[in-house]
């Protein structure tokens, strides 16, 4: 079989830190390439660089298709070579009809004029490519299910000749029966030539249909190897393969009264069900770790507490032994909650502002006579956490999008600290920051924990998770899959419950 | 690395620069221009769209737009003028009403675009029609005139010269005290701070300019009393947007609104309030507007919304949200009017001042955007 597709030697850097070191990925003509790896292991900042998402002189290395270089400097050009990515958010335009999203920017027509029957024909053609026959090319794109965009997305795709798919968990929202599908067809596909690199962490998936999978972690190729060669743990084993060193400063104090219960918890968000029958609890001056993948309902969770989501509940939430359900986060602040969200850039701080703005926001109201903001104690306060958490600035007048990834993750922590929480969420606290900080909200976590706040974390880090939690709770899909002591959790076991796995 | 506040004295200082320049090329093209007199009008003038505009910038900080403050002044007035003229009201009940009817529209104007989720632009477009029909609805389509001396005052008076100087006294004390305790503060926080004398030298320049101002506007009838409620406003809610939680919740809405929810603000209420705010002050816009021209007409404050937003974005404001100073609204009103002064001075026809004035809007904006673009 001929390579198909080499990617030789790619690093690429952000802002010093490094996401992809070195990585080589080769793929052969008609072939099902899986990539696996933990959550920020550089498996979709990969998948940029080919699409031409991160334009070429941005990354170091080659990348070649059918032994031509390569120098994508758009997503047009790697389109012409092509190369299609299908992202997980579907790129559909709903009210549009079929033919016309097969069609998009690559329109059927003459001197301007759209030739509608040309694209009906042919539109027609594509979706028997893929299974969808029986649609017909006027419909609308919102009448369809999801697993069926799905597929219009990969024959659309195939419309602008592209001979090498990128799915970014194509079956992430797909039930059973879609994902069969969607995957029946990838097979016949392979067998016209057309190449696949298959993003999952469905490892049965990745079992299945693959021939070859690639591993990486922390940026890095692990191993390539063909399917049949591999099993399942072993490839586990390849995406959290770690040792667990002296990174985390963990100290353990003694069990206390329990701060947070919840019971019997379901969520959902118009008809969708987001959790399911989720029971924990959590004790003060205890940490709290929630592992799962992407999409596992582990935010969602967090939200639904902070009373941030305000969808149809069953079930209690108890909050220092009294049955709470939070209509605004003002409400769980004032109880004592406290979120640090995933995405401090999105929804944590006020990019614009100054890093004394920021820290005070969520406490402004204590700090005011009459509404009278009294700055002196704005600022006195805020400065005992800029010293406490070593925010490193010229002046607390800078506006936040000045500092690092470590800086502004500080300055969200700060902001919550500020609320004096008892209970403090944490979603994904150390995301995209460097060692030295990520040391740092480590040793700022165990402060809080003696001081007896209850602290929920979130990570997808598996060395995290085991490394700062006392107990490891795992979900998938927005059930509870195990609890771990945290002397009983290994990266294996946790992996295994979140990808859906029988708990050994 | 530039400090915030020192990019918004860029801004300050730009836009001053260019009314200089302004004026300059009127005063050079028409001897009148420069007169106090003239000046003196120029100040009335502009004192409508100003505090329209106070109110439109925390509107467009948080993320939003009111096109009906237009139709609010005619409305407004017109009330006014009706109370007065039809009903023999006294001019402070009127005063009052005409205010509390202004809240009143800002409550639900607000309410729909907070609570019922109907974007701003639409629920103020239709605003816009709305009053503009009950305008011409309650007035039957007359002119209604002539209004009370004592109502006229707020649109026509000027505060009586020795008063003048009691308030540019009283400011200047004012302003010191402000001063002495942001140093004293900032030194207290290890900030960069100015030395004392140069404190000093700062406050005895802004008095001067403050007493030459009276002294000048005094050699002609004093100052303008509606200039004189655009100042008041101005230092209000720059005070109401800079120190309280309020204000400070405001601007953390425009810059981020899920962060903003996330911390606890209650967006809702607050976007009501801006409304509220707004339109409360469309109504004394509306007060003063009918006080100058002595008489509501049908077609009184067309366009005016047009002629706010723009002074807001003159000086600064994003309308992207997060970001405006009141200040900043006031000099590009200020702008404006030089404009509109300057031409009709000159009799320029109507048809070339909406031209410049348009293409001054989008050469503001693009310097602001080329400028930024530059320094980042």
């Amino acid at each position: 079989m001929t390579i198909a597709l080499q990617m030789k030697q790619i690093t690429k850097k952000f802002a010093g830190v490094t996401a992809l070191d070195h990585v080589s990925l080769s793929v052969k003509e008609g072939e099902i390439h899986a990539l696996c790896g933990e959550n920020g292991a550089g498996k979709s900042t990969l998948m940029k660089v080919l699409s031409g998402l991160y334009p070429f002189g941005t990354y170091e290395g080659d990348i070649y298709i059918r032994e031509n270089k390569q120098c994508f400097r758009s997503i047009k050009d790697a389109e012409h070579a092509g190369i299609a990515i299908i992202y997980q958010e579907l790129a559909l335009v709903k009210q549009m009809t079929l033919a016309e999203n097969l069609f998009i920017g690559n329109e059927r027509a003459k001197s301007g004029i759209i030739d509608t029957t040309q694209s009906y024909h042919e539109a027609q053609k594509w979706l028997s490519t893929v299974g969808l026959g029986k649609l017909h090319p006027e419909q609308t794109v919102e009448d369809l299910g999801i697993g069926e965009q799905q597929l219009v997305e990969i024959a659309k795709a195939l419309a602008k000749d592209a001979s090498i798919l990128i799915l970014d968990e194509p079956t992430a929202a797909l039930t059973e029966k879609e994902s069969r599908i969607l995957l029946n067809i990838l097979g016949q596909l392979k067998k016209r030539g057309v190449s696949s690199i298959y993003i999952s962490h469905k490892l049965s998936e990745v079992t299945s249909i693959a021939d070859t999978v690639t591993v990486l972690r922390d940026g890095k190729t692990v191993t390539t190897c063909p399917i049949a060669h591999t099993t399942e743990p072993e490839i586990i084993h390849h995406m959290v393969g770690r040792e667990l060193d002296q990174r985390f400063p963990k100290i353990k104090i003694p069990a206390q009264d329990v701060v947070l219960k919840i019971r019997h918890l379901s969520v959902w968000r118009q008809k969708k069900q987001l959790l399911h029958d989720l029971s924990f609890q959590v004790h003060h001056g205890e940490i709290l770790g929630i592992a799962g993948l992407m999409g596992s309902g582990r935010s969602e969770l967090a939200l639904h507490l902070f009373g941030a989501h305000n969808g149809k509940q069953t079930g209690q939430v108890l909050f220092n032994g009294q049955v709470v359900q939070f209509k605004h986060p003002a409400e769980a602040i004032r109880a004592g909650l406290a979120l640090v969200t995933e995405d401090r850039k999105k929804t944590g701080l006020i990019l614009n502002q100054s890093i004394l703005k920021n820290l005070s926001l969520a406490h402004l109201a204590h700090l005011a006579k009459w509404q009278w903001v009294d700055e002196n104690r704005e600022i006195q306060e805020s400065y005992s956490f800029i010293e406490k958490l070593k925010i490193k600035s010229r002046t607390f007048e800078d506006p936040v999008a000045t500092l690092s990834g470590g800086n502004q993750q500080k300055v969200v922590l700060g902001k919550w600290m500020m609320t004096q929480p008892q209970v403090l969420i944490l979603d994904e606290p150390t995301r995209g920051v460097d060692v030295g900080a990520k040391y740092e909200l480590y040793q700022q976590m165990n402060q809080l924990v003696k001081e007896g706040i209850a602290i929920i974390m979130i990570s997808s880090e598996l060395p995290e998770i085991i490394g700062m939690s006392d107990r490891i709770m795992v979900m998938a899909e927005g059930r509870k899959m195990a609890e771990f002591e945290t002397d009983e959790a290994t990266p294996e076991r946790i992996m295994q419950a979140a990808t859906g796995g029988k708990v050994s | 690395m530039i400090s915030n506040r020192f990019k918004l004295d860029l801004r300050a200082y730009s836009m001053i620069t260019a009314i200089i320049v302004i004026w300059t090329l009127f005063a050079i093209l028409d001897p009148n221009f420069l007169t106090i007199r003239n000046l003196s009008n120029l100040l009335v003038q502009m004192s409508v769209t100003s505090i329209l505009a106070i109110g439109m910038v925390l509107i467009i900080v948080t993320g939003n737009i009111d096109l009906s403050v237009g139709s609010l002044v005619g409305l407004t007035g017109g009330i006014a003028a009706i109370l007065q003229v039809w009903y023999g009201w006294h001019t402070i009940p009127v005063i009052l009403l005409t205010l509390l009817i202004g809240a009143m529209i800002g409550f639900i104007q607000g309410w729909w675009i907070a609570y019922r989720a109907v974007p701003a632009f639409i629920v103020t477009l239709g605003g816009m029609l709305i009053f503009r029909g009950v305008l011409t609805g309650i007035t039957k389509s007359q002119t209604i005139a002539p209004l009370d001396e004592s109502f006229k005052l707020i649109g026509q008076g000027y505060l009586i010269p020795i008063f003048g100087y009691f308030i540019a006294a009283l400011a200047s004390i004012l302003i010191l005290l402000i001063m002495i305790k942001r140093r004293k503060n900032r030194i207290r926080y290890a900030f960069t701070s100015t030395s004392q004398s140069m404190t000093y030298l700062i406050w005895f320049l802004i008095c001067i300019s403050i007493f030459a101002f009276v002294f000048f506007i005094n050699q002609y009838q004093g100052v303008p009393i509606p200039f004189m409620a655009v100042i008041f406003l101005a230092c209000i809610f720059t005070f109401i947007a800079k120190k309280t939680v309020f204000g400070r919740q405001v601007y953390a809405i425009g810059g981020n609104p899920e962060a903003a929810f996330l911390s606890g603000i209650p967006i809702k209420k607050r976007i009501l309030t801006v409304f509220i705010l707004g339109n409360t002050l469309a109504a004394i816009a509306g007060l003063i507007l009918t006080a100058r021209v002595n008489a509501a007409t049908v077609s009184a404050g067309t366009m005016y919304e047009l002629d706010a937003i723009a002074a807001c974005v003159i000086g600064g404001t994003s309308l992207m949200g997060g970001v405006g100073t009141i200040t900043g609204a006031i000099i590009g009103a200020l702008v404006m009017a030089s404009l509109d002064n300057g031409m009709s001075l000159m009799n320029i026809d109507s048809f070339w001042q909406l031209i410049v004035k348009g293409s001054i809007l989008i050469l503001a904006v693009w310097f602001d955007i080329y400028s930024q673009r530059k320094t980042a």
